[in-house]
């Protein structure tokens, strides 16, 4: 495993405006992706991890974003860059595939113009030679007839090759990061098997840095190196993907851990987090943002502010407290 | 007394065409399969996506007609029913659906909504609607005040729960629910598992639980049936499904559960391949010349597969 | 593809016989014929060469008779005699409807060409100036009726002004087929088709603009951007081609309306067309003109519908029609 640093997030931070104010979505996160590495970001839904994504990829709307921070890539910070310059980078460099494949593909273009269109931007290939990587894709995914898919539109096929064809235009240029956003999410549990084994093998052939965002702790111990724990915009541990389900010291990760119905001990009660993820403007921006999630606390036993410390070699947890945490049914 | 029997239930969809968009063929969207429920129990239903699953519920329910088979419920086969003598029976069974953010309408009052099959079938005073209405919101975890309020004002998880109540308010006997965990997060989906159990034994019900997840259906389920095109290729307690499954497409389901830890990735990668080789290079042994299932055969006290 | 088409014609027959009873039972029941209107400018017709002349042309048949006499003519292009005017209908048509079909035309493309680049701008910069006044133009040509203001447009360009002719569809002093008749053509069509178009581009414009909103926002941008495609491509192939498809579908529709739009223009702007045809033989009383017409545009709904039906599976692959 190279251990090149490829991607670098320092103190990254995305507000919204809502009115007038902006209210930080995505809060001081730092994070390193290394090549040939899969990152993991989970969480539960509104924790911040799509605007992560697309504050990466620079795809937040213009005038109602602020983006503060780096995100270096190639020494360069990408938020630094004009739209035509990160033109040359997205596609080329950087992937992305979307959650939704119903949605992520446009119905007006055949599958194959549309895995063929990053080709145009970022490569001198001629029609032919376009056609023929577009093939290629579409086989190197898993299609079964990629002549016939190459025509097809996206409404013709089932939710799984279309997932396959969002992936075959996400990599169409060999880009070194992938930034998948919940690509198995809208998927039954078949077609997500055979999805998480096909990033798995083309991240091994093409040696890809990926960040992968889900809420499903399943997925993240088939696919992930290591994780970082998203809530309420901050990342609250960052482990490895061992230590994270062995040893997982933050109060969130271990209630996110016991609300699984796991297939090992059945019919046992599932914990509830109390609560839910505070909207954007509720989110309270002092003290512990999980607070409010794990009442029955003692409060004196929370850290005012905590940071993301690191509490054993590479193992970093934004609480103080842990220690002393326990489940309501555990005293 | 039997409480719910499948037989030889088939529902076919036409498809049209030619040019008087005549009947040319049919989906077989459920073909010929028949099961049971016991009251008090939770059956699961699973299978991959349109393999008929919704299709068998909404039939059970009447909203889609059945082709063929009975739908026998407490002693009386649904199918035969005249129209008045089914509205009695369509009480005891209600539905929860998938998707909690589209089956609630946006404009009613969670009041109305809640309170919809109520003024079906009863007729109350406002005052004892509205009293039973909050009784079952609150059963359901909300506040009495929260019947004032809209749809779009709550959570999926909570939204999913006033589905819930609404299907609760004829005090139903059996529940049919279709995947109703999909659409939610994990944390939210295991406070809608709890409830749902919880008042499955407060109100003695029996549930049909609708799902293409097996790690949801093994902690919900007494009792499972896996389908395939509209068919059931495997049935069985929750045990034998899970620790001795016969039929190839039943192994290929469980293998697709994601494992929680991560030391037995390889593993798990390894057994799908080895489920997917053997999909492949055993077809006929688990499906006849016409790419169909066999009919169910009983190998124990509990547990049938669709082998030859 | 043709089997739809021919499938959808065959629907059509029976669709129009219907039409044609009702119609045929409307101008029976309305009070009056033909005759009552011309019996009051000529006093000294009695009552007996009144029941002769009316058994002559057959009014005194059973309802049935008529209404089968009525629908062969019909099948034969004979759409009976204007008694008014003492032409057949047919001839008493044809001029017209070319007038018509020509107004339509240009009220259609003149609205397109205004309504498509206003629209698009206001849908991709939302919120900008140039939104606002777009917004704002909408508002106005909103609330304002056709008919006041084309009467408010002949009156500044036609009687103040004197830019264009206030009246006709063509200069009468000039030979038909040469380059000054085409001319005086386009002279006559200017005002009343820019009054029709403007009225009508609220629509179109509303429509693009939201559907351009929508369409911004949608997964299969934001993938069209995550591969590197330049901001003017991301709009010309994939937002505005998505944003179109309900324009393209009202294009049938919109054709019929348009000629049921030139009831007002043609009787405003005195233009010679099949709209104000309409309205004098109402108030004159001419059935067989009033019927006839009722039943071209009925029969222009049904093919607008199917032209609607065509364009969008020709332009969505999503509707297929087979
Ligand atoms: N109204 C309908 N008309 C025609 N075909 C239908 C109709 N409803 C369902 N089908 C077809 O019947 C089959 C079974 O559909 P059903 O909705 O029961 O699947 P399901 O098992 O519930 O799938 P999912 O997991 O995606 O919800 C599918 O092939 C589907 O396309
Ligand atoms: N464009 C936006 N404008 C305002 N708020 C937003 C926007 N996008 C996301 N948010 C808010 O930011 C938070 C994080 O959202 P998101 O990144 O989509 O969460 P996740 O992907 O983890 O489910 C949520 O509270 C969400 O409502
Ligand atoms: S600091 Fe306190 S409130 Fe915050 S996560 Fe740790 S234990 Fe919970
Ligand atoms: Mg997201
Ligand atoms: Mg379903």
């Amino acid at each position: 495993m190279g251990n090149q640093p490829l991607l670098q997030l320092k103190n990254l931070r995305t507000s919204f405006r809502i009115q007038d104010d902006y209210f930080a979505a995505v809060d001081d996160v730092s994070l390193t992706v290394n090549e040939n590495e899969v990152v993991a970001i989970v969480g539960e839904s509104g924790c911040g991890k799509s605007a992560l994504a697309l504050s990466i990829m620079g795809l937040h709307q213009e005038g109602r974003t602020k983006l503060e921070g780096n995100v270096n890539f190639n020494g360069r910070n990408l938020l630094s860059l004009s739209t035509g310059e990160m033109n040359k980078v997205r596609g080329k460099d950087i992937g992305m595939i979307f959650q939704d494949p119903l949605t992520a593909l446009n119905p007006l273009m055949t599958c194959g113009k549309q895995i063929e269109e990053s080709m145009t931007y970022h490569t001198s290939f001629t029609g032919g030679e376009k056609k023929e990587r577009a093939l290629e894709l579409l086989k190197s995914v898993g299609i079964p007839n990629p002549g016939r898919t190459y025509k097809q539109y996206p409404h013709e096929l089932s939710g799984g090759m279309r997932q396959r064809v969002v992936i075959a235009v996400a990599i169409a240029c060999n880009p070194s990061i992938v930034i998948a956003d919940e690509p198995t999410t809208a998927l039954d549990v078949t077609i997500q098997a055979q999805i998480m084994d096909l990033l798995k093998e083309l991240q091994k052939k093409n040696e890809t840095g990926i960040i992968l965002i889900t809420h499903d702790l399943g997925v993240v111990a088939e696919m992930a190196d290591r994780v970082a724990v998203m809530y309420a915009g901050e990342i609250v541990e960052l482990a490895d993907v061992h230590t994270l389900f062995e040893n997982p010291l933050h109060p969130y990760t271990r209630s996110l851990l016991n609300s699984i119905p796991s297939t090992t001990d059945e019919k046992e009660r599932l914990h509830v987090i109390q609560g839910v993820v505070p909207s954007l403007k509720n989110l309270p921006r002092k003290g512990c943002r999980f607070k409010n999630r794990i009442e029955w606390m003692d409060d004196h036993e929370h850290e005012e502010n905590p940071v993301l410390r690191e509490v054993e070699p590479d193992h970093f947890v934004r609480c103080t407290c842990y220690k002393n945490f326990h489940f309501p049914e555990e005293k | 007394m039997v409480f719910l029997k499948i037989n030889n239930l088939k529902v076919y969809y036409p498809i049209r065409g030619g040019f008087f968009r005549r009947v040319v063929d049919h989906v077989k969207a459920v073909d010929d399969i028949s099961f049971e429920l016991k009251q008090g129990e939770t059956y699961g239903l699973v299978g991959e996506s349109g393999c008929g699953k919704t299709t068998t519920g909404r039939s059970i329910i009447g909203l889609t007609k059945s082709t063929a088979g009975e739908i026998i419920f407490e002693d009386k086969d649904l199918t035969k029913l005249s129209r008045k003598d089914y509205h009695n029976y369509r009480r005891d069974i209600q539905m929860i659906f998938q998707d909690p953010y589209s089956s609630l309408n946006p404009r009613k009052r969670v009041l109305d909504i809640v309170a919809e099959p109520l003024r079906n079938f009863e007729k109350l005073t406002i005052a004892e609607e509205r009293q039973k209405v909050q009784f079952y919101i609150e059963k359901v975890g909300l506040s009495p005040e929260d019947v004032y309020k809209y749809p779009h004002e709550f959570s999926g998880g909570q939204r999913q729960r006033i589905g819930i109540a609404r299907a609760l308010t004829l005090n139903p006997k059996l529940i049919i629910a279709d995947e109703p965990v999909s659409a939610l997060d994990v944390s939210v989906q295991a406070q809608v598992l709890n409830f749902m159990q919880d008042i499955q034994k407060e109100f003695n019900l029996t549930y049909l639980f609708i799902s293409h997840d097996l790690g949801i259906i093994q902690h919900m389920c007494d009792r499972i049936g896996i389908m395939y095109r509209g068919q059931f290729v495997e049935e069985g307690a929750a045990e034998d499904i899970y620790t001795n499954p016969q039929h190839i497409y039943t192994k290929r389901l469980i293998s697709a559960i994601p494992d929680i830890n991560p030391k037995n990735r390889d593993k798990q990668v390894e057994f799908r391949k080895k489920v997917n080789e053997e999909y492949k290079n055993s077809y006929d042994k688990y499906f006849n010349a016409e790419g169909k299932v066999y009919k169910l055969k009983q190998i124990s006290n509990t547990h049938s597969v669709a082998l030859p | 593809m043709l089997k739809f088409i021919l499938r959808r014609i065959l629907i059509m027959i029976p669709q129009l016989i219907i039409l044609s009873v009702l119609i045929f039972a409307l101008a029976k029941a309305m009070p009056g014929d033909a005759l009552t209107g011309q019996l009051a400018s000529s006093p000294k017709m009695d009552a007996q060469t009144l029941h002769e002349l009316k058994q002559k042309l057959g009014m005194l048949d059973p309802p049935y008779v008529q209404y089968f006499r009525w629908l062969k003519g019909l099948l034969h292009g004979d759409m009976g005699m204007s008694i008014i005017h003492q032409t057949p209908v047919t001839q008493l048509l044809a001029g017209r409807m070319e007038n018509t079909i020509l107004l339509s035309a240009a009220v259609l493309i003149l609205s397109y060409l205004i309504a498509i680049p206003l629209g698009i701008v206001s849908g991709r910069w939302t919120d900008s100036w140039a939104d606002k006044m777009v917004v704002g133009y909408n508002y106005i040509t909103f609330a304002t009726p056709l008919f006041i203001f084309a009467l408010l447009m002949l009156f500044i360009f036609g009687f103040v002004l004197g830019w264009f002719p206030t009246s006709g569809s063509v200069d009468i002093r000039v030979e038909n087929g040469t380059f000054s008749y085409f001319m005086s053509k386009v002279n006559h069509l200017i005002l009343p088709a820019f009054s029709g178009a403007i009225i009508s581009t609220t629509v179109t414009i509303q429509y693009l603009r939201t559907e351009i909103i929508d369409t911004k926002i949608k997964d299969f941008v934001k993938t069209a951007r995550a591969k590197g495609v330049s901001e003017s491509n991301v709009y010309t192939r994939h937002i505005l081609r998505n944003s179109f498809l309900p324009i393209a579908a009202f294009l049938g529709y919109d054709i019929v309306s348009l000629i049921g739009g030139s009831v007002f223009l043609e009787s405003i702007y005195g233009y010679p067309g099949i709209g104000q045809l309409f309205i004098t033989s109402i108030a004159q009383r001419d059935f067989s003109v009033v019927t006839a017409l009722v039943m071209i545009s009925g029969l222009a709904t049904l093919v607008g519908t199917l032209l609607s039906d065509i364009i969008l599976s020709a332009v969505d692959p999503r509707i297929r029609i087979e």
